[in-house]
This record gives structure tokens, sequence and C-alpha cells, in this order.
């Protein structure tokens, strides 16, 4: 395998991982179930996106496989996580999870 | 080629062709295959489907998407920053934002864009489609961010579809 190939390899596992350790962390330390929605729909997203993208580079590389299936992973991951979000934000808003106190606005009656 | 035979959703059925040519590989015979699934099931699902949105400029809806992932990797790294900062408490707010698109397909673009984006996950919409609820992570001016998703999201999702 190329040298090239094996640094973009790493270099894109590294900032895959970052970014889903980053999303933990996130849903760990921010205050409420709102600002914790936000951990899943956007830090994830990169991270899954380039450890997808390491794996296309991988098999292309060393097996000659030149085929992009890793990139549907993300096509549904960015058909599915707003819904998914959506869906929480309902959910909460229809139980009325409480927000933090320094909040403004309100979420909707449902 | 009249209207029962026809492509009554030519995007879908080139999305369907796309999609099963990366799941499958690119051969003739699945070139073949998936031709035949990219005619048949619009037409078979035809009935379910909510009446087919105008787009009238589909090469822009390329580079909206390609916009979007710049914009989604900027996002990641604003909200990395945000919760990498211990010192930092994040400023969340409820944001009414009213829509201007009206067909249901552009409003779900829209609201799928701003929960991948800079900081803020739709939330809900009004009953009658003319207010989309967002919760904001991190943001201290409603007005800029509504003006912001205004003219970075719905005018060439207007352009597109209206």
């Amino acid at each position: 395998m190329p040298l090239i190939a094996e640094l973009s390899i790493s270099i894109l596992l590294v900032i895959g991982g970052v970014f889903a350790l980053t999303g933990a962390i996130g849903l760990a330390r921010l205050p409420d179930f709102y600002t914790r929605l936000h951990g899943p729909t956007k830090a994830t997203t990169v991270g899954v996106g380039s450890i997808a993208l390491a794996s296309v580079v991988y098999f292309a590389t060393s097996n000659a496989r030149y085929d992009l299936i890793e990139l549907l992973i993300m096509v549904f991951l960015f058909l599915t996580a707003p819904i998914s979000a959506n869906f929480l934000a309902k959910a909460a808003m229809h139980l009325k999870v409480k927000t933090t106190d320094d909040t403004r606005g309100h979420p909707w009656d449902q | 080629m009249n209207a029962r035979f026809g492509f009554p959703r030519p995007l879908l059925s080139l999305t369907l062709l796309l999609v099963w040519l990366m799941l499958n590989g690119l051969s003739a015979g699945h070139g073949v295959l998936g031709l035949i699934m990219a005619w048949g099931l619009p037409l078979f699902t035809r009935d379910l489907w909510p009446d087919s949105p105008t787009v009238k400029k589909p090469w822009r809806l390329l580079l909206y998407f390609a916009r979007m992932m710049v914009d989604i990797i900027q996002a990641s790294l604003t909200v990395a920053r945000l919760v990498l900062n211990p010192s930092r408490q994040p400023k969340p707010s409820f944001v009414s934002y009213p829509l201007t698109l009206e067909h249901p397909l552009a409003i779900t673009l829209l609201a799928g864009t701003i929960s991948l984006t800079p900081g803020t996950v739709s939330a809900d919409i009004s009953d009658d489609r003319k207010l989309l609820l967002i919760h904001a992570l991190d943001e201290l001016d409603d007005k800029s961010l509504i003006e912001a998703i205004h003219n970075r999201y719905e005018k060439p999702l207007l352009e597109i579809f209206q």
C-alpha cells in the first residue's frame, strides 16, 4: 500500500475517532435533553463519515475494490439523523422535558 | 411514452438506479436490473406519493448539497469546540422560524439541513406549516439566526422549488 494511502487512512481514522469521542463527551457534558440532541446529529455525522471514507480508501488501495458502498452509509446517515433528532425532540416536548434555566424561548405545547 | 408507463419521477428513478449500482457494483447485469427497479418502483408506489414538486433547477440541488457538506464540517468543528471547552456553558434557545417555503418536500429538506448544520436542530412544525421550531445550541441573537438560515438555505431552496 502506498505511503500516501496509509497516511490518509490514518488521518481519516483519527479525525473520525476524535469526532465520535467529542459526540460522546457532549452527550455526557451538555446540560439538558435538548442540547444533548446536538451531539448525534453533528459530531457523529462527521465521525462516521470520515471512518467510512477511510474504508473507501483502504479497500481501493489494498484490494483494488473501487466501489463507493461506504458512501451509502453516509447518505443514509444524513437522511436518517435529522429524522431521529426530530422525533426525539417531539417526544421530549410531548413529555414536557425540563430545559436548563438559561434557555431562552419555550418549546411548543403538544 | 405515455404517463402510465413512463417515468413519473425522474429524480427518484435516477436515485434508485445510482443506489442500486453503488450497492452491487458496476456491471451490465446490475445496470439492467437497476433500470428495471428505477422504472418499476416509482410506478408501483406512485399512488403513495404526495404530488411531486417541480424541481426547476436540478443542478442547483447539487450546489446546495455541496455547500451543506462544507457547513456540516464547519458546524461539527464549532460544536466540538463548544463541547470540549470546560469553561464555556452553551446558551440554548428555542426559535420560531417563519417559513416561506410551501412544498412539504422543500420544507423537509430545509428542516433536515437545519438539523445537520450550525448548532441547530429542527424540533417541530406548526400545523399550518408556517412556523418551524428550532432548538439552537448556542445562540444569543434569534434574529440573526433566522436571517442566516433564510439567506443561506431557504433562498436557494426557493429558487430550486418555486
